[in-house]
């Protein structure tokens, strides 16, 4: 890396009042071509580029991104990062990403923030106990963390929360990862752009894909507001606008789009120190750095690309968010916000090649795909590079809604839809 | 959030609705007859556009019937509404 963070540049940038910092990551203009275009500049998009340029030695690579490096999901998410899924396959996924995430700062020579301070699913019902205590014992046998607390545990372990019999949705227990945690989700984008800039990659901003050019059955290039860009390979990462990519090459994919909303509180002392989800009342909580709650909502029920989301939906998860802790009941939140997920019919991604020979596509993450960033883009760089999947991601190829051989993680694995 | 004419109701505010998803999606004729991708295309693939959308929506806390809505999902205005088995606006392509 040529300009590394140390010890030593900090003291050195001190005492030039830290006025002379490079940039972080170039702002070039787009060459006439390039081996490989990645369209989203979000965390998977960034990362794809990244190991496309660090493990598969593609030099001249291009991320296209629409607005602003983190401005997307990326800095829109509630940080939650956990690989406690069911099925095999989703296990297989997301703890791959865990793993990385594990070693991420140092391999980006960038502080992601990466915190291991657990992840808490809470039971309401006898259904849920089952459904939770099956889970652990999933996750055992693939080799994840996994425990089940009974309510005086659960207790013990986040003393906030209201265990009492008596309220509408009494807390049975719950499981507990504790390799789960949080991490600091636009500095993964950045450390990521920084990585990738590093390797040569162009990070083109302000730039937005306005078609797709096609000579039969394989890509040519990419038409944008910067121009036209010729290509063979390109990897879309696109989050909720995937759809709207796909449509420019005559292709439709299995994807609604519907707005995901996220709230955090006014800043108060440390009081809560892992992460708490519960998907019966679908509220889930931690509390950042800074001192905020972030509180994660469900989606609304219609397709839309407003990044609003509507209020009814705030209003229930705060319901609940108040009924488990009685002690949040004067706190004022200070902001809100939608971003715009792609959902999948069986509620788990796609990062799979395409019939149009040299067109990827990495979505379908849902309300969920933050967890996986390092994973995924390192899955996605691998069937970019190799045109055929890694076998951590082959069971999540776009065939599977044809085949009927669906990674259906709905409500089965604590995704809080 | 927004509000939603009924055709049967009136004016109510979306919460009271739930969401059908895309409209005119025809139920194939002789399901014994369809080739998986045939049944992928009309169970899975969805238009998702960002855009002018035909969609069903159900008056869930309300009449509790069916009908058809015109709406923009880039800033979800709606353009039109109209009844189960009428034809869809033509001035919406």
């Amino acid at each position: 890396m040529k300009n590394k963070y140390s010890i030593f540049s900090l003291i050195k940038n001190a005492l030039s009042q830290h006025e002379n910092w490079q940039q972080a990551w170039g702002n070039p203009e787009p060459k006439k071509e390039y081996e490989a275009i990645i369209v989203g500049g979000g965390g998977h998009g960034l990362a794809t580029a990244y190991y496309l340029a660090k493990k598969h030695n593609l030099k001249n690579i291009a991320v296209l991104e629409k607005g602003w490096i983190g401005g997307g999901n990326t800095g829109r998410n509630t940080t939650i990062i956990r690989s406690n899924y069911l099925w095999d396959a989703s296990a297989g996924l997301y703890d791959h990403a865990l793993k990385l995430w594990e070693s991420l700062s140092q391999e980006l020579n960038y502080n992601v923030m990466f915190s291991q301070r657990g992840v808490m699913n809470l039971a309401h019902n006898l259904q849920d106990v089952r459904d939770l205590k099956r889970r652990t014992h999933a996750n055992r046998l693939n080799g994840i963390d996994a425990v089940w607390l009974n309510t005086e545990e659960v207790k013990k372990f986040c003393p906030i929360i209201n265990t009492s019999p008596d309220i509408r949705y009494p807390v049975l227990g719950g499981t507990l990862q504790r390799r789960a945690g949080t991490a600091r989700h636009d500095a993964v984008a950045w450390g990521y752009a920084r990585g990738a800039s590093d390797m040569g990659v162009d990070i083109i901003q302000n730039c937005e894909v306005k078609g797709i050019k096609r000579n039969g059955d394989k890509v040519e290039g990419l038409e944008t507001t910067k121009g036209f860009i010729k290509t063979n390979k390109i990897g879309v990462v696109a989050a909720g606008h995937s759809s709207v990519i796909a449509n420019m090459a005559g292709l439709k994919l299995p994807l609604e789009s519907k707005p995901l909303q996220a709230l955090v509180s006014e800043p108060v002392k440390p009081i809560i120190d892992t992460v708490v989800m519960s998907n019966a009342v679908h509220a889930y909580v931690s509390q950042s750095d800074k001192g905020e709650l972030v509180i994660g909502a469900g989606t609304d029920s219609y397709v839309s690309y407003t990044q609003r989301g509507s209020h009814n939906i705030v209003e229930e998860t705060l319901k609940a968010i108040l009924e488990l802790y009685p002690i949040f009941s004067r706190m004022k939140m200070l902001r809100q916000w939608g971003g715009i997920v792609d959902i999948c019919p069986d509620a788990s991604p796609i990062i799979s090649k395409t019939n149009i020979k040299g067109l990827y596509f990495n979505c379908g993450w849902g309300t969920g795909g933050f967890k996986a960033t390092p994973g995924s883009g390192d899955l996605f760089a691998h069937t970019i590079a190799n045109d055929e999947p890694h076998k951590l991601n082959a069971a999540f190829n776009l065939n599977r809604f044809v085949s009927g051989d669906l990674v259906d993680e709905h409500g089965a694995a604590a995704v809080a839809h | 959030m927004f509000l939603i004419n009924c055709p049967f109701c009136g004016e109510r505010d979306q919460s009271e609705f739930s969401s059908g998803g895309e409209a005119h999606i025809v139920r194939p004729k002789q399901p014994t007859e369809l080739s998986d991708d045939e049944w992928a295309e009309y169970l899975f693939m969805r238009k998702n556009i960002k855009g002018i959308q035909f969609e069903r929506w159900n008056h869930a806390h309300g009449c509790r019937k069916w009908f058809n809505v015109v709406r923009d999902t880039s800033n979800d205005k709606i353009l039109s509404v109209y009844k189960m088995g009428e034809k869809p606006p033509v001035n919406y392509k």
